[in-house]
């Protein structure tokens, strides 16, 4: 499922305009992104949790041409999933 | 600070909702990622992620407490990959 088709569900279940739906989704999506670029966490109940987290920079290297490259600290948001997800995507 | 589904429903209130609806849609936005994910589809948000749906093969691993062997089921697991956009938004300087 990408993002039209998840405006489309969500428009679909809450009688909403498309349009309507789209800025909806934007917005809840751009806020959870500015509070990752804040370095901020987030928690929202049954989906899961994200947090930033920092690594270390290190020497890589280039797979194909085996030349050394400096890879340089970064952010990255590390998504930990809640209890309810988990469990209704385990089902047997 | 954490943000917390509150101030999701909050900024979706802003669009012209009461707070009662907006928490509504903001709990049906979540749900429909659910159930996509739960049938196995992947669902990818453009510029800022893709929740993805991976199988866990089954494997041998041991009670640290007991250390009895014990064998772990294949199970489902939900990953998250950030998108590269939002990757370079989070290390701008």
């Amino acid at each position: 499922m990408n993002k039209s088709q998840l405006i489309e569900a969500l428009a679909k279940e809450e009688n909403l305009a498309i349009k309507k739906a789209e800025d909806v989704v934007n917005t809840v999506f751009g806020d959870l992104e500015k509070a990752l670029i804040r370095g901020e966490r987030v928690e929202v109940r049954g989906l899961g949790s994200f947090k930033v987290k920092t690594y270390d920079g290190y020497k890589g290297r280039n797979p194909k041409t085996g030349e050394v490259i400096e890879v340089a600290p970064k952010k990255l948001p590390f998504f930990k999933v809640g209890k309810e997800l988990k469990e209704r995507v385990d089902v047997d | 600070m954490t943000l917390t589904k509150a101030d999701l429903v909050q900024v979706v209130a802003g669009k012209e909702f009461n707070r009662k609806n907006a928490a509504k849609i903001v709990e049906t936005l979540l749900e429909k990622i659910k159930e996509s994910l739960e049938t196995g589809e992947d669902v990818l948000i453009s510029g800022f992620g893709k929740f993805c749906v991976r199988e866990k093969k089954k494997r041998r691993g041991r009670n640290p407490a007991t250390g009895e062997d014990l064998i772990l089921k294949s199970r489902k697991i939900t990953t998250f990959k950030c998108s590269p956009v939002l990757a370079k938004r989070m290390n701008r300087k």
